[in-house]
């Protein structure tokens, strides 16, 4: 944030207009990204003074990527399997449905970043499905639940991005989310936990669901 | 870092309210050449390896990452939820830039990458707030003789 910056007038800077989460640019583009590095190192050879805000001259590469040549990776639902009684059921199928695509994820990269909980992936669907009736027990000793609830929401969209993205061809991190939100069972349930987590009885699970759950820019999805 | 008409009012409005008071003071440290000097990361998208505790909602501890870290061990539990994560679940180095300065190091134009690079949960806190956790940082760089630090917003 341009705006910030300047009025915190911190003594080197450079401001970049990428995208929230992606501070070097973009993912597998290495040049690009050295760039950017040269260009924050430059400043601790620039003679001063205090403040040097300098900007990135260029946006990212793939900025006006869109979702030309990547496809669905799963069946998407029908609106009548995304009502809650069945939506464990859907999830399940669209996770049994990924798995391929999730473990392509892995060895293509050579990393993951699910399973920080340590629990399997089915597992964390039917924890998240379970708040919607009521406070379960934690599913990982030592995490209060609230905790293990954020971060099983999380691990969710961790999956299925990464199988998404493991698929041939590109989508930008926005029509992912569209799909990842709009078109998914798994959206459609934590979609559904908004409501049913902000009035839980456990508080964690509550601060949760007011500022963790559902992204800003998804917000209006919840109606 | 993200240009405000790219993003929604909401969040806009959002990062324009926080609390932005400016420096007291305006150091202006100069030292050796880039090629000389011992480079660390400290970035605040909540990085750290598989083994180590996640990060919880509210937290303002930070974890190591060691300057020799295998990019694999990484995982990342920030607690916002207002950013994209599929940049990083694809590649590390568009938020922790490790292998782009082992790179630049190996080809001489940095000196040295510090034993121990630096993360937190940056989501939420204002500057005050989270004072103590840099200081502590700061004295634990010093002590690694780092002497350029790239703080890396997500």
């Amino acid at each position: 944030m341009r705006d910030n910056t300047e009025r915190l007038r911190p003594p080197r800077f450079v401001w970049v207009p990428f995208e929230l989460g992606r501070p070097f640019g973009a993912p597998d583009e290495p040049e690009f990204q050295t760039r950017v590095l040269r260009d924050v190192l430059a400043l601790f050879e620039h003679d001063g003074p205090s403040p040097v805000l300098e900007d990135f001259p260029d946006d990212a590469p793939g900025g006006e990527m869109d979702m030309t040549g990547w496809t669905c990776p799963i069946a998407l639902p029908s609106a009548a399997e995304t009502e809650i009684p069945e939506l464990l059921r859907v999830v399940l199928v669209e996770i049994d449905g990924l798995a391929p695509w999730h473990q392509a994820a892995i060895e293509n990269r050579g990393r993951t970043s699910t399973g920080v909980l340590g629990i399997p992936i089915e597992e964390t669907a039917s924890f998240l499905f379970e708040v919607l009736e009521s406070v379960p027990m934690s599913p990982k000793q030592g995490i209060p639940v609230g905790e293990a609830f954020r971060q099983s929401c999380e691990e969710l969209k961790t999956f299925y991005l990464e199988a998404a993205t493991a698929k041939p061809g590109t989508a930008s991190s926005r029509d992912l989310a569209g799909w990842f939100w709009g078109g998914t069972a798994a959206g459609r349930l934590l979609l559904a936990l908004h409501p049913a987590a902000l009035v839980s009885a456990d508080e964690g699970i509550k601060r949760v669901a007011e500022t963790q759950l559902v992204p800003r820019l998804q917000k209006y999805r919840l109606g | 870092m993200v240009r405000l008409s790219d993003i929604d009012p909401g969040s806009a409005k959002h990062l324009l309210d926080k609390e932005c008071r400016p420096f007291e003071t305006a150091p202006w440290v100069t030292g050796p050449p880039v090629a000389e000097r011992r480079v660390a990361i400290v970035t605040s998208a909540g990085l750290h390896r598989r083994d180590d505790r996640n990060f919880s909602l509210r937290d303002l501890s930070y974890r190591i990452i060691p300057g020799d870290i295998d990019t694999s061990d990484l995982v990342m539990t920030q607690s916002s939820v207002n950013y994209d994560r599929t940049g990083f679940q694809q590649d590390v180095n568009v938020v922790f830039p490790i292998d782009r300065l082992r790179e630049l190091r190996d080809a001489g134009e940095v000196g040295e990458i510090a034993d121990y690079h630096y993360a937190i949960n940056g989501a939420g806190w204002l500057p005050h707030e989270i004072e103590a956790t840099a200081r502590e940082m700061a004295g634990l760089l010093k002590e690694d003789r780092v002497n350029a630090v790239l703080l890396v917003p997500v």
